[in-house]
């Protein structure tokens, strides 16, 4: 188990060394450095001072280590177009951000499994094709065009939902929560289901399949011969047995939603990570392109980590068969 | 040399014999829904081929641009003018007809950006497969990475990094070539992947190992005699692919990176729609999303169709 753990915690090193590289390699060699920070009219003098005091004279190998160092911190330097530091810029976008992927996630969740069940146990019915139709369209359009098809339906013809921004803000401090307010949770309705739409969909075809495997086992016979109700068999028995996978897979798809978190909210014009990183690229802002992808990197490599564990803790089978290689 | 060009003669008739006969033909004559995909994908690819002779109006040529004409809605609402189908946009361009010249740019960044993406990760992966050793785990390695994560960041990132460094050339010639750039750079780990598999499969087969005996370059074992044993799982990939291509391009071109409102993708026009959404003219952004939807769901069911039927084990 020890063992294990520590070559994964390895593996994820290896992984951020990786991301870290490419970061720097954007940072120190798209466009230069010190050209973007100062304006026209900084002298010769005063620009090989900055170049200096940046350190950016010194060998590569010592700058990237200078990096890594920095990015352990979270410091990577300032942002070119907003001349304020980009931790800071980041820190006060993180919630939206994380609070979208939260609920939408929840969303998913919540709705892709009841029709996963529902569709694994009534499969001709009409309701189930219906289901699969819907999802095979809705891997099919493009995240921004559901995005702007809930606006015109429930913004613009209904006028039911607002159509941009998070609503009001409670500040706890460190983090500001939309979720607490009644505009707050009307804004974040559209985005959740724009941005959940996808992994419903994809839970529920999964919980669909495995339903279908698990439903044949012998055990679930039993179970019904036992006289037990419908119900019980289908919740208690089967259900749960094919939620491994789905926790997996949920975990997986977290950071892929913080990543497409993008699109949506630049849809809802959002106030997340997503937009800043957006402005980024539009704008060649090299240093916040290098903190949010490092971020993401990191947000994915803790979740690969924490579902290996957890598969570890949960199937039993993995653990015997190590004990009987080793 | 005499008997080469006689040769495919005795092969051309038997070849079309062999597709009319074939299971591929059945199975797609088979499929209704299939049928009906192909269809569609095949009248979006002619309309967008030949979208100059086919649309009613040039929507860039500015002699034909009336904007008298702007801001109509579809034919069949009160105000409509039947020369609009799908009514104009705010500078009078029909929006028709910019679909049509919108499917052009749209599925002309696909194909090719699907066809840099698959030289790109065959070339990588026939090394990777061929070579093995260290040359292996590196690609690997770096595939793994990447596959990490999703392919819509990559390209924004690639795209970002790219317009740093060409940042002075004129926009309007760059852009199409950093889309492809930057969506072939972000899927070709899964040709990699494919290829790899096979060819480490094929590598240790008879005639590999005849042509090496004879002293054959490895490049060329690479290239003649592996290549077209580890092609057919390529071209699966490639359709679904050219799907997932065609959705990246109009997300970067939506949110703004892609190519610009002078020359419009799919994905530039509902951008550009996306303003009037709440003036009352949905139809400058709806009708050229359902059109991209569309073409997509199209390519996807094709896509499906083609990777059952080309796998063994479910005939």
């Amino acid at each position: 188990m020890l063992a294990f753990i520590i070559r994964r915690l390895l593996q994820a090193v290896l992984v951020m060394l990786a991301v870290a590289l490419i970061a720097f390699t954007l940072f120190r060699f798209v466009g230069d450095p010190v050209n973007q920070m100062v304006g026209q009219d900084t002298t010769p003098a005063q620009r090989a001072e900055l170049r200096e005091s940046l350190g950016l004279n010194d060998p590569v190998p010592v700058q990237f280590a200078r990096f890594i160092a920095n990015a352990a911190r979270f410091d990577f330097g300032r942002s070119y177009q907003f001349k304020q530091p980009v931790s800071d810029l980041i820190g006060s976008r993180l919630p939206a951000t994380f609070e979208l992927s939260f609920v939408s996630a929840l969303f998913a969740l919540l709705v892709g499994i009841p029709m996963g069940v529902y569709t694994g146990l009534n499969r001709t019915s009409i309701l189930s094709k219906l289901f699969l139709t819907i999802s095979l369209i809705g891997i099919s359009l493009p995240t921004f065009f559901i995005g702007i098809l809930l606006i015109f339906v429930f913004s613009v013809t209904l006028q039911w939902l607002p159509s941009f921004g998070r609503g009001e803000v409670v500040d706890l401090g460190v983090w500001t929560t939309g979720l607490l307010t009644v505009s707050g949770l009307k804004a974040i309705i559209m985005p959740a289901i724009t941005l959940g739409l996808f992994q419903m969909t994809l839970i529920m075809r999964l919980v669909r399949s495995e339903m279908l495997e698990v439903i044949r086992a012998d055990y679930i016979k039993f179970a019904r011969a036992r006289g037990l109700p419908d119900r019980i068999v289908h919740f208690r028995h089967a259900l749960k047995n094919t939620l491994v996978p789905v926790i997996t897979i949920t975990g997986l798809q977290l950071g892929s939603i913080i990543a497409f978190a993008i699109i949506t909210e630049t849809v809802f014009q959002w106030p997340g990570m997503g937009l800043l990183f957006l402005q980024a690229v539009q704008n060649v802002d090299i240093p916040i392109m290098a903190a949010y992808l490092m971020l993401i990197a990191f947000v994915f490599v803790v979740i690969n980590l924490i579902v290996d564990i957890l598969y570890f803790v949960v199937d039993p089978r993995l653990r015997v068969e190590r004990a009987v290689q080793s | 040399m005499t008997d080469t060009p006689s040769d495919t003669e005795a092969k051309a008739p038997g070849l079309m014999a062999r597709v009319a006969d074939s299971d591929i033909l059945h199975s797609f004559l088979a499929s209704k829904v299939t049928v009906v995909a192909a269809l569609v994908a095949l009248a979006f690819f002619i309309g967008a081929a030949f979208a100059p002779w086919i649309a009613p109006h040039n929507p860039f040529d500015l002699a034909s641009v009336d904007l008298m004409d702007s801001l109509l809605p579809p034919a069949w609402q009160p105000d409509g003018d039947m020369r609009f189908l799908l009514g104009t946009d705010d500078q009078g361009r029909d929006i028709f007809s910019t679909i049509l010249y919108g499917a052009r740019i749209s599925i002309g960044v696909g194909i090719v950006s699907v066809l840099f993406a698959a030289a790109l990760g065959i070339t990588l992966g026939l090394i990777a497969g061929y070579a093995g050793g260290r040359i292996d785990a590196f690609i690997m390695r770096l595939a793994e990475v990447q596959l990490t994560f999703p392919a819509i960041l990559i390209a924004l990132l690639v795209d970002g990094a790219a317009r740093g460094i060409f940042g002075n050339l004129n926009r309007e010639n760059s852009a199409f070539w950093i889309l492809v750039f930057s969506i072939g750079l972000s899927f070709w780990v899964q040709y990699a992947r494919t290829v790899r598999g096979s060819t480490m499969v094929e590598r240790n087969k008879e005639y590999v190992q005849a042509a090496r005996l004879i002293g054959i370059r490895p490049g060329l074992i690479m290239l003649r005699h592996v290549l077209p044993n580890v092609m057919s799982p390529v071209l699966v990939i490639a359709t679904i692919n050219l799907a997932l291509a065609v959705i990246t391009e109009a997300t970067l071109s939506y949110l703004g990176v892609g190519v610009p409102p002078t020359q419009p993708s799919l994905g530039t026009l509902v951008r550009i729609g996306n303003d009037f959404l709440f003036s009352g003219e949905w139809w400058i952004a709806i009708f050229p999303g359902i059109a991209l939807a569309v073409l997509v769901l199209a390519v996807n069911l094709i896509g499906d169709w083609l990777r059952d039927a080309l796998n063994p084990r479910l005939r």
